[in-house]
């Protein structure tokens, strides 16, 4: 039995919209690992009805995530209880994508709404970093002149970079520390407004996210595998 | 109405229904979406303070005596406006049609306002029975649900031609109040369904209609606030916000108040119970006590006072559907102006 190994593969693979593990939120419902290999992942979402584009990215995730395990000799991820659960794990079982999963509902792959959702976790993290530095004094206008390099390192700095980086948007210590997400560029002019932006998102996400982790203890009395209370 | 500590508030429940989900009405072949989306209503409910809690069988279809008790004997609530969801292609009458709605209504004179709704994918033939329910129920404003299944699409967008033709209805008709709530499907399903930037177009070019976005357009309060923050037309149904999260996660309540505060304004703010998921008596109750905790993360967000929860629980809504208030229930000189379009902090900053 691996069960952990495939445990952490499971980490890594984040709810998009939330930007948070799947394990963590408690969407993994199961997860079985045989003596030769074959490993069945269980997912579960908060509603029947959660978008059904968030849901095929977890689920394809997530499959991706276990199928690069090594000793992995075949791979199943289901979701459960979901309107479009047959579309979806059949689409991600065959490998066919997003639009021939949903044929004539959807034009295209889901690598544009992956990035939206990444740059709104970019404008969430930088009100992590940056509050606490505003909140011991620094002047907001000024954050604008700092580089990545000069942040205090943290939990939430370093997933900034990391979000970043997968964006192709500058990350390295020379980076300024405020930036369009959207283009690169660095925020030169208003950047107590940019702050107030990237707060008003990080609340919306975790305003959606203590949401979800509502409805979905309503839901399922169970916790999931490897779920973390918050 | 509601008196708190010598403080009366004129209450406008601005988004609840009368829904009926029970099996007897459920699309045969169709059960599973009745189910789920029922099912689904009913975890939101869960998110409120558990002695408020029903059975999934009373949440599937409610009495007209529950409705009365609930919202007007208990509930505080002076008018409620009626917001219907059709979702005929999972519901054999309607989820929660405007005919429903007036029937039960009609008994109890004054108390209930009837919105309707309409859909762009119904051609000439909804455009026919919105005038038909304007001319028989009196309807100032329309509930338009973009996620709506019809024939195998899966949703719309209010900046589609064929909505606007239903906009300049709107118009034409005497209907001044566009409620839009944002679901899980459009089409197509490769795009994000909850994206507001449809409403930003529609309230753009149409600047006499106002635009209330229903749930503050949850999951997506910072596009819409970022948007609502630039139309002056665009308003904030506050329906979900303390429903879903004053009593389940009061922290983020606090902060989504103070940026809807800040970009969208307490002028343009209205309350909606979204009854039956949640009764409005613990809402309006709470929402009347509550004011931001005492720290420092909180302090730049604006005040709360007592003249932005009257405005908020049912003045702002009143002046957008012409409802006579009462003059003791009136904000007194320099509490500022219900419904006023331009008085938001945000604005300014953009």
């Amino acid at each position: 039995m691996k069960a952990a190994p495939v445990l952490a593969a499971l980490e890594t693979v984040r709810d998009p919209e939330l930007d948070e593990p799947i394990t963590s939120l408690g969407f993994v419902a199961s997860c079985t690992v045989s003596a030769a290999g074959d490993v069945q992942v269980r997912l579960r979402l908060p509603t029947y009805f959660c978008a059904p584009n968030f849901a095929f990215l977890m689920v394809a995730d997530a499959y991706d995530a276990v199928s690069a395990l090594n000793w992995v000799r075949r791979v199943e991820v289901v979701l459960e209880d979901h309107f479009a659960a047959d579309a979806i794990n059949g689409g991600v079982a065959a490998q066919s994508g997003f639009a021939r999963s949903f044929d004539g509902e959807a034009v295209g792959e889901l690598h544009q709404l992956r990035a939206d959702f990444l740059r709104k976790a970019v404008m969430a993290g930088t009100d992590q970093v940056c509050r606490p530095l505003v909140a011991a004094g620094a002047d907001p206008s000024a954050l604008a002149t700092m580089r990545l390099g000069q942040a205090p390192p943290s939990r939430a700095l370093d997933r900034l970079r990391q979000r970043r980086a997968e964006l192709g948007l500058p990350a390295g210590d020379d980076a300024p520390l405020l930036i369009d997400p959207a283009t690169g560029a660095a925020i030169a002019g208003d950047a107590p407004l940019h702050l107030r932006r990237a707060r008003a998102t990080r609340i919306s996400i975790d305003a959606n996210t203590g949401i979800c982790r509502g409805m979905l203890r309503h839901r399922y009395q169970a916790a999931g595998i490897g779920e973390e209370e918050q | 109405m509601y008196e708190k500590d010598g403080e009366k508030y004129f209450v406008v429940d601005s988004h609840m229904h009368y829904w009926n989900a029970a099996p007897d009405n459920w699309v045969e072949g169709a059960e599973q979406y009745a189910k789920g989306w029922i099912e689904c209503f009913h975890a939101y409910m869960g998110l409120g303070p558990p002695e408020t809690h029903w059975p999934i069988e009373k949440f599937q279809k409610y009495s007209e005596d529950d409705l009365m008790k609930d919202v007007f004997e208990d509930g505080h609530v002076d008018v409620a406006i009626f917001q219907p969801t059709y979702l005929k292609e999972w519901y054999k009458e309607g989820f929660n049609t405007t005919e429903r709605n007036a029937e039960m209504g009609k008994k109890h004179p004054g108390k209930f306002v009837y919105n309707t709704r309409w859909d762009p994918r119904e051609g000439d033939d909804g455009l026919k029975e919105l005038r038909d329910n304007v001319d028989r129920y009196g309807s100032r404003g329309v509930k338009l649900y973009t996620a709506e299944w019809r024939q195998g699409s899966r949703g719309w967008k209010l900046s589609d031609p064929e909505a606007y033709r239903y906009l300049e209805a709107c118009r034409e008709l005497g209907i001044k109040n566009i409620h839009v709530h944002k679901g899980p499907t459009i089409w197509p399903l490769d795009k994000d369904a909850f994206e507001v930037s449809d409403v930003d177009h529609a309230a753009t070019d149409f600047p006499d209609l106002n635009f209330i976005v229903e749930h503050v357009g949850l999951p997506r309060i910072e596009d819409f606030c970022f948007m609502a923050t630039q139309e002056p037309n665009v308003y904030a149904g506050c329906a979900v916000v303390i429903g879903g999260l004053m009593h389940a996660r009061p922290k983020f309540f606090a902060k989504v108040m103070g940026e809807l505060l800040f970009w969208v304004g307490e002028d343009k703010m209205t309350f909606g119970s979204d009854y039956g998921i949640w009764e409005p008596k613990w809402q309006i109750e709470g929402f009347v006590d509550w004011n931001y905790p005492d720290r420092d993360e909180f302090s730049d967000y604006p005040e709360v006072t007592t003249a932005t929860k009257k405005k908020i629980l049912g003045l702002n809504a009143a002046k957008l559907y012409d409802i006579e208030v009462p003059p003791e229930y009136r904000l007194e000189p320099g509490e500022g102006t219900p419904a006023a379009q331009d008085s938001a902090q945000g604005v300014s900053a953009v």
